[in-house]
């Protein structure tokens, strides 16, 4: 069988608005690997909660740009989600169930969390003041 | 407006979105906040009928609002979760903290 390979990426505004645009873009794209009802919820789920995080967190919703890096190569599926915005302190940390700088807002603290439960692999690299990059893999058909 | 409220003898009947992520949870957030205020809210159904994505930001609207309807005495209930809904509830332990519709046997 020939193995698929393609990459798409995308730029958009820091929006609310957008996070339902760029999860069902990468859903769309992930498409050609025929995913699972459940494979495709759980890459929509994870891609939500990096966006979610670049608006609300990179950003504090004040707005930039958000960037999407999505390949495919073979089974496996890659997302990167970067944002410049103002990085995280402790990226060990923020990883943690339940851990939130914004309990005000009423963040559950489950964004890396889900992204974890719902990916293979998640790379988190981030520097104050430069922003944050969030890659994620996943093996589409594991059965 | 995609969500809607219905209310019924002191029992808030909340139609979830289509999508509730945290665009459409904050919309969600004031307007059920506004109606908990304004009327005496003595219970609080979730109804996921329509709702086929939910993500964290779903999470934090949902403890929420059980906060604010609990603090007056109230109870909060959760219906008609798809299979995607039921899995984030379970994996964020909402489900312990509410009552949620048992599946359909």
């Amino acid at each position: 069988m020939e193995q698929i390979r393609n990459e798409m990426k995308m730029e958009f505004l820091a929006l609310s608005s957008n996070e339902g645009f760029a999860r069902v873009t990468v859903g769309a794209f992930v498409a050609e690997l025929n995913p699972t009802v459940d494979e495709l919820a759980d890459i929509k789920t994870a891609v939500s909660e990096a966006v979610t995080n670049c608006i609300i967190h990179g950003y504090e919703q004040k707005g930039g740009s958000i960037w999407i890096q999505c390949s495919i190569e073979g089974q496996q599926v890659e997302i990167s989600v970067v944002d410049t915005g103002k990085g995280i302190r402790d990226v060990e940390q923020a990883r943690e169930p339940l851990f939130t700088t914004k309990p005000e807002l009423e963040r559950s603290g489950m964004g890396f969390a889900f992204m974890e439960a719902f990916m293979d692999e998640v790379e988190v690299v981030s520097e104050l003041g430069k922003g944050t990059c969030v890659t994620m893999r996943k093996i589409i058909g594991k059965g | 407006m995609e969500h809607r409220f219905e209310r019924e003898y002191g029992c808030l009947i909340v139609k979830m979105p289509k999508e509730l992520d945290h665009h459409q949870a904050e919309v969600l957030k004031e307007e059920a906040d506004s109606l908990i205020l304004k009327y005496p809210v003595r219970s609080l159904v979730f109804d996921f009928s329509d709702t086929c994505f939910m993500d964290s930001s779903g999470i934090g609207v949902v403890i929420g609002r059980c906060k604010n309807v609990r603090f007056s005495g109230g109870y909060v209930k959760a219906v008609h979760l798809n299979q995607q809904i039921r899995r984030i509830f379970r994996l964020s332990g909402l489900q312990k903290i509410m009552e949620v519709e048992q599946e359909a046997e």
